[in-house]
């Protein structure tokens, strides 16, 4: 079957197996940023954004995502210019090995567009479906505290 | 305390160089490479924790569309080797084949199936007909330890196994002074028992290796690894293939923590590719790696103590460990020797010590490294019998601790009687900022205000603890690091390194080094690591050794690359190569005439006695000065439900210089979390047949962004006078913390010890209901 969907601003058609998973069909196609680490909605590591909302790719269908935008954390960087949740987890150390921190960085961008002066407890609730065994997640929502004020215009 | 120099480059919270690449999402991870033709290899895993194969039938396996290769112990190699990626010779028992026609632990390997698709793959793994003969599965220390227990190894060309017929692995026993005595004139003598569970590492990328051929026919495994030099010896000596015609590469890697040290599916992926000539993909799923990889060593860990009554001076310390290694020897004798010669140092004024231990084999999951390396398990029980001195003696544990640590310009016999697996190295402590880290964690937890006083809010009681402990910088006078620097016209440089960096910030914390010594930017510092056909040897990310150790390989090559600068500077500069110095990309003259580093490298390349300014450097490491950490917690007991919650955690460290304090910290912060599992929710569980019953993140709970605590850690600087910029190392340090200081703070609210970890709620009210019936 075929379905039509925009990833990262381009709009794609594409074949898909009818049990294939979004996360699959991502890597297939070259979005090596979404990452395999549970492949069962455990992790987070598969995160992406679908019509700008956070979903783990690893259990959603792709067909599931027909007629949708996908963002991936790939489609985050703008005119080379870095979307300022990456540039905050550059800054505050946030990233250790960088295995999630695609989707890590995902849920923080879904967050903050629906919340611009998210509480520490918000941020948390927010990341809790993203597990990173490297940073003990103290940078990361620094991170985004940091992200969110530079998002405010605060300085 | 020797002078910190000011440094310009070292000191800096410089970006990770690599981090970039990893915010943005590019393809540098194993799996991120897509190669026409590849190989996707599925592994069949034992469903029996103890059998021999009888009959195999991979026929109609064979047949199937879409399958190119099938492995069994019938057509692959049939040497033994060990898993285990440490320093040749290792001190890890050869019990490990490739294939063997024993299996003996469920998920041990009984076959692999190389195919064009993963689904062909599995499917064909269904195909493959088995027949077992079942042994008498072997699930406990005590089964194993059994008159007439099976024998787990019962080959005949294994070798290195202390005493296979009675499943021991390795046997450890060293004395200091005379413990008999020790005891004796002891006023005081508390002794504690404690257990540790099976856990797991769990980085968020599992083993993964894609390997693949080079045009001139040489093999390319690149794979997931700690150990890229390791691998590549060891899969050279299972395949039986020279090492010349092996390439390893590490690309960026999803985390390791131990668990990569072991070369577990490159032998696979290796032979398939050089059996097909094609492209072959093995990326173990989570419940793969949760049966299959490694695991921390489950211990029993018995701590006496002997102590003065009139100050609390230790005269007496007894540590004897029970360590179950699993199905393999992999680090068994290392880990386990560990849990000794990192721990007991710590507390030196005791003139008598003894340490005693064995590493049994089980048919159980295999343990392997994991951060802390042993002494996660031995500081439990000895920093719960310090605190039990403590009470016994009616002194503050803090100031127990004070009276009995090791301290700089002070050594410890153990450090020379027990090293890794062999006898160790002397040596004194040059750099200890422990007093200190001491007043700081107190202070920043609110010690004296909160101590003792079990302050009730509803259901739950607060309570603190506190433990010290230290670690070590690499394996002395074994681990071997080398940098090579060569520089390029516009005053660059490539910094090439054998170091692995697993996430930890290694390739930006060793270019800083280089980048410090050469008077440039860290921009100006091309790092590379880990590929064995282009970076000089290094044995790898492990025993906290990078910073250590190959830091200083780095800072001696920028040196060597320094000087040659310095030589062709002088006559240019008319100056004495002496009076020259570094910095901001030239040399300059003390007579203040300056040289750009474009315009040496530019003659030394085109105009005048041409050559390649460039050195290699490499360093051993004379002795292991330790990390030392004091840890602090508040904790929250629900008298009702059992749960702990852990409020607060202040971790003060004394790391040497942090070469880059960010970076530091977040070695500190991971690893004290990673610990918080540990002691609270992270068990794996395993059924009365051997099975793994939990393995997935779901039932396996590591903790998340809603579990954590408020975290702090405080870098509490000293100088290390050996250390590459007076930095030692700090990557495990930290995890060895959480246990002891979470049992301790639990008896502060609560009045109950815990001797077995997790701390689940059902063990914690369960001490609490004995409690109250004694």
């Amino acid at each position: 079957m075929t379905i039509t969907l925009t990833i990262n601003g381009i709009r794609k058609t594409l074949e898909i197996e009818p049990g294939e998973k979004l996360l699959g069909l991502l890597r297939r196609e070259g979005y090596m940023g979404v990452k395999i680490g549970c492949e069962a909605g455990d992790c987070g590591a598969c995160a992406v954004l679908l019509d700008g909302r956070s979903v783990n790719s690893c259990l959603l269908f792709a067909a599931k995502a027909d007629g949708c935008k996908v963002v991936t954390v790939e489609g985050l960087e703008q005119d080379g210019h870095l979307h300022p949740v990456q540039e905050a987890f550059l800054d505050q150390g946030g990233v250790q090995c960088g295995y999630c921190t695609p989707g890590m960085i995902i849920s923080a961008v879904d967050l903050l567009s629906r919340n611009p002066s998210p509480t520490e407890t918000e941020i948390r609730r927010a990341l809790s479906g993203n597990l990173c065994r490297c940073t003990g997640y103290v940078k990361q929502i620094q991170a985004v505290q940091r992200a969110a004020a530079v998002m405010r215009g605060d300085r | 305390m020797t002078e910190r120099p000011n440094f310009s480059i070292v000191g800096q919270n410089e970006r990770k160089i690599d981090g970039r690449a990893l915010v943005t999402g590019k393809p540098v991870f194993v799996a991120d490479l897509q190669l026409p033709e590849t190989l996707h290899v599925k592994i069949l895993g034992s469903p029996h924790a103890h059998a021999r194969i009888v009959r195999m039938d991979t026929s109609q396996a064979q047949a199937m569309t879409g399958v190119a290769c099938v492995l069994t112990h019938e057509n692959t190699p049939a040497g033994r080797h060990t898993t285990a990626g440490q320093g040749f010779p290792e001190p890890s028992p050869y019990d490990t084949r490739m294939f063997d026609d024993k299996v003996r632990f469920v998920g041990d390997r009984v076959a692999a199936v190389a195919a064009d698709s993963e689904q062909v793959a599995s499917a064909a793994l269904k195909a493959i007909s088995v027949t077992y003969e079942e042994l008498e599965p072997v699930l406990s220390i005590d089964d194993a330890l059994r008159i007439g227990a099976p024998v787990i190894h019962d080959e005949d060309d294994a070798r290195g196994i202390y005493d296979a017929t009675r499943n021991v692995v390795a046997d450890v026993d060293i004395d200091v002074g005379d413990i008999v005595a020790g005891f004796e004139e002891s006023d005081i003598i508390v002794e504690t028992i404690c257990d540790t569970q099976y856990a797991q590492h769990t980085p968020i990328e599992t083993h993964v290796v894609y390997s693949y051929l080079e045009s001139d026919g040489r093999l390319v495994l690149r794979t997931s690894t700690q150990v890229p030099f390791h691998a590549r010896r060891i899969v050279a000596q299972t395949l039986g293939i020279p090492i010349c015609d092996i390439r390893v590469i590490k690309p960026r890697i999803g985390g390791g923590f131990g668990t990569k040290q072991e070369v577990l599916l490159e032998d696979v992926a290796g032979l398939v590719t050089l059996r097909t000539g094609r492209p072959a993909l093995i990326s173990l799923s989570r419940k793969e790696e949760f049966i299959s990889a490694r695991t921390r060593h489950p211990m029993r860990v018995r701590v006496k103590l002997g102590a003065d009554e009139r100050d609390g001076t230790l005269r007496a310390i007894e540590m004897e460990a029970i360590s179950n290694t699993g199905a393999y020897g992999a680090h068994g004798l290392t880990v386990l020797a560990n849990a000794g010669s990192k721990t007991l140092p710590l507390y030196n004024k005791a003139p008598h010590a003894h340490f005693y231990g064995q590493a049994i084999y089980t048919t159980l999951p295999v343990p392997g490294a994991y951060r802390g390396y042993g002494a996660t398990q031995g500081y439990f029980p000895l920093e719960t019998a310090m605190d039990e001195l403590a009470e016994r003696l009616q002194l503050d544990p803090i100031e127990l601790r004070r009276r009995n640590h090791i301290r700089a310009g002070e050594t410890s016999p153990i450090f020379e009687k027990l090293g890794e697996g062999r006898e160790g190295v002397e040596q004194s402590v040059k750099s200890c900022e422990l007093e200190r880290c001491l007043d700081i964690g107190a202070e920043r937890i609110g010690w004296a205000k909160k101590r003792g006083t079990r302050r009730r809010e509803g259901e739950w009681v607060h309570g603190v603890g506190m433990s010290i402990m230290m670690q070590g910088s690499g394996i002395p006078l074994i681990d071997m690091a080398a940098a090579t620097i060569k520089m390029n016209e516009d005053g660059s440089f490539n910094l090439l390194i054998g170091a692995t960096d697993l996430g930890t910030g290694s390739d930006t914390i060793l270019g800083q080094i280089a980048a410090e010594v050469l008077g440039v930017p860290l921009e100006k510092m091309i790092v590379l690591s880990s590929d064995t056909d282009v970076t000089p040897f290094d044995v790898g990310a492990y025993a906290s050794s990078t910073t250590y150790v190959s830091g200083m390989a780095v800072q001696r090559a920028a040196e060597k690359v320094r000087d040659q600068i310095f030589d062709i500077s002088a006559p240019i500069l008319e100056s004495d190569p002496k009076a020259l110095a570094l910095a901001d990309g030239a040399v300059l003259a003390s007579h203040g005439k300056t040289l750009s580093l474009a315009e040496v490298c530019q003659r030394a390349m085109y105009e005048s006695n041409q050559f390649q300014i460039a050195a290699t450097a490499s360093c051993v490491p004379q002795e292991s000065p330790p990390p030392f950490l004091a840890n602090f917690a508040e904790v929250a007991v629900d008298m009702e439900t059992g749960r702990v919650k852990v409020l607060h955690y202040v971790a003060a460290v004394d790391c040497g210089v942090a070469i880059n304090p960010l970076l530091a910290e977040g070695q500190m912060e991971g690893a004290i979390v990673n610990g918080i599992g540990y002691a609270l929710t992270e068990e794996m569980l395993i059924s009365s047949r051997g099975r793994v019953r939990n393995p997935s993140l779901f039932d396996y709970k590591i903790p998340g962004t809603l579990d954590i605590p408020k975290v702090e850690v405080v870098i509490v600087e000293s100088y290390e006078p050996t250390g590459p910029m007076g930095a030692k190392s700090v990557g495990e340090i930290g995890i060895n913390g959480p246990i002891p200081t979470i049992a301790n703070a639990i008896y502060d609210a609560t009045g109950v010890r815990l001797r077995q970890t997790p701390f689940t709620p059902e063990r914690v009210l369960d001490a609490v209901h004995r409690a109250s019936i004694a």
